[in-house]
């Protein structure tokens, strides 16, 4: 099932909007809560970004069988150095957009925290692509940074 | 294992209902189709919130109640009365005075309903909460605490599992008499109801095994019956009035929006009117809300003082209210002892078990049949006009194509598809007409 939005520039108002409706239809396929909860702020926080640093954009959903797929595309102006825009706390946003309570630097890291997957590709005056992966199956992908169930019972 | 059904207090009087959508359209939960020209309500869909019963230009829904002699199979027979019943009456009429019409009435005991946070802050030095998740959620308003198990499933941790006042006056009145003598099964206890959702959750208990009531008294029911008592007394003077109980001024108030929330530890809000509390809970399950501890959500406006089965203006019973809350200096000193002496009783009687979500929500348990239903409301809503008429006897478009992957409506119900049919073929119109029969009854349908 594939839905899109388009999302404008310094629309803050309109922020939400996308991720509302799909956290809808992802209730109404009771997926588990922590996959909804997930999805929700990672879309939130893609339309947040859209919307404070790009020049517009797009944000695209596909549901698959097994995952949520979410491909964000702007137009520009580019992310200068990812690993820096990925650290807690960096944000490039003005003080105007700050003031309106945005910007304060977690919108990558929380989209981080809240994907299985995610792949960052811009260039610095070039246009941005964000893609990420949510597992349905939370508990396969938890799996591995768990202790093995062998190493904690002796 | 599937949840017994929910109670449910209102009820649809088919002879009275002629179909006019109003109740369908204002539904909170989307729980009412219109079928045979007459509203249809969905158990597991509704939560007693009066929404419809407010809408209807008719009548045609109302409250089911106890019969009022039911009280008589008992011999201590204690009225629970909350505290906006009070507020229904004119200034001159005094609370001594609709007491002692309750007595008259048949009642042998009176305790207000909210004296139950008096004692709860009495037992434990202040109002305490208890839930898994932050912020805490009131459990006050039954209508929400519904609300959120079938709209909001994934927010039923936030609930706080401490019962609501009325339940702990009424464990603490039925204590008070077993130890003054009386035998359980002789004392009769009946919450007076200002809403249809405190019936349900008496009847229905959630969180709890058995509602420590025996029956409901509708309190628009009472209001009549006391304001016929007010004339009679008037001619042969006043009745015994039941001892003295002062609330503090805060008990008064704490149906009344805002009258929980400030004395919350942290910081709270209030939010009051069941679709400004959906709206609020949207965002609280979207991790929007920062900073906040304690949430007072009630279904009605101006909290309790709204409640369906208030006589009087909401606004003037509020103000009644917070007026007699002045006045009022905290429970009096002979009170607190005899609520120390239960103490340990009422202390392992406050709590609620975990409160379980009903989603409505969810299209199958299965997530493979849930994608393809989903699959098939999305093409449905191309082909429809989104524009909520209710013809088809769905309150919105995107009902209409949820009730058809259900299985339990055709696409051919909305007028605007029947249109283009007839336009392929004009001999449609007939079947159409059967069609819109079916929902609408003959009678309308026919124009007479």
């Amino acid at each position: 099932m594939h839905f899109e939005f388009e999302i404008e520039a310094g629309d803050f108002s309109n922020a939400g909007n996308a991720s509302s409706q799909i956290k809808k239809i992802l209730k109404q396929l009771n997926l588990p809560n922590s996959v909804v909860k997930k999805a929700v702020v990672a879309l939130f926080e893609s339309e947040v970004n859209v919307i404070g640093h790009s020049f517009g954009g797009t944000v695209a959903i596909d549901i698959e069988n097994e995952h949520l797929h979410i491909l964000v595309s702007d137009t520009g102006p580019g992310i200068e150095d990812v690993d820096l825009a990925m650290s807690e706390g960096y944000s490039t946003a003005t003080k105007e957009i700050q003031e309106m309570g945005f910007g304060a630097g977690m919108g990558l890291p929380n989209i981080k925290k809240n994907t299985d997957y995610l792949d960052i590709r811009s260039q610095a005056g070039d246009h941005t692509e964000i893609e990420m992966l949510i597992h349905f199956n939370q508990e396969t992908v938890q799996a591995p940074d768990l202790p093995s169930a062998e190493g904690g019972q002796s | 294992m599937k949840p017994l059904p929910f109670h449910h207090a209102l009820k649809v009087k088919e002879d009275v209902c002629f179909g006019c959508t109003r109740c369908m359209m204002i539904c909170p939960t989307g729980a009412i189709r219109i079928n045979r020209g007459k509203a249809h309500v969905n158990p597991d869909r509704c939560v007693d919130c009066g929404n419809c019963m407010e809408a209807c230009p008719v009548n045609a829904i109302v409250i089911e109640q106890d019969d009022f002699q039911k009280i008589y199979r008992y011999k201590y027979r204690v009225a629970v009365v909350p505290s906006v019943m009070i507020g229904q009456f004119k200034e001159e009429i005094t609370e001594e005075q609709i007491y002692s019409i309750l007595m008259e009435l048949g009642f042998t005991h009176v305790y207000e309903a909210e004296f139950g946070s008096d004692i709860l802050h009495e037992i434990s030095g202040r109002y305490t909460t208890y839930a898994d998740r932050s912020p805490v959620i009131s459990s006050f308003c039954p209508a929400i605490v519904r609300l959120i198990q079938v709209r909001f499933p994934s927010l039923v941790q936030h609930l706080n599992l401490i019962k609501p006042p009325l339940d702990i006056t009424a464990a603490y009145a039925t204590r008070q008499l077993i130890e003054n003598g009386a035998r359980a099964e002789e004392i009769g206890m009946f919450y007076v109801t200002p809403c249809a959702a405190k019936i349900a959750a008496i009847k229905s208990p959630q969180g709890e095994s058995k509602s420590g009531f025996d029956g409901v008294i509708n309190m628009d029911f009472l209001f009549n019956l006391v304001h016929k008592t007010i004339v009679k007394q008037k001619q042969k003077g006043n009745s015994p009035i039941p001892p003295h109980r002062n609330l503090s001024g805060e008990a008064v108030v704490w149906s009344l929006t805002m009258g929980e929330a400030p004395h919350m530890p942290g910081r709270s809000l209030a939010v009051d009117g069941i679709h400004n509390v959906i709206e609020f809970l949207e965002k609280l399950e979207n991790e929007e809300i920062h900073g906040i501890d304690f949430l007072e959500l009630r279904a009605c406006d101006e909290g309790c003082a709204g409640g369906i089965l208030g006589s009087g203006n909401r606004f003037l019973t509020a103000e009644r209210l917070r007026h007699r809350a002045e006045s009022m200096e905290g429970i009096a000193s002979h009170l607190k002892q005899e609520i120390q002496a239960q103490g340990e009783y009422l202390r392992h009687n406050l709590k609620l078990e975990r409160i379980e979500a009903r989603s409505i929500v969810k299209l199958d348990d299965n997530l493979q049949t849930a994608m393809e239903k989903m699959e098939q409301i999305q093409d449905l809503l191309k082909k429809l006009p989104h524009v909520d008429c209710g013809t088809c006897g769905s309150p919105s478009c995107e009902a209409l194509a949820q009730d058809i992957v259900q299985g339990k409506a055709d696409l051919s119900r909305c007028i605007f598809y029947q249109r283009r049919q007839e336009l392929l073929d004009s001999r449609n119109a007939k079947i159409n007409l059967e069609r819109m029969i079916k929902v609408w009854g003959r009678e309308k349908l026919e124009g007479s």
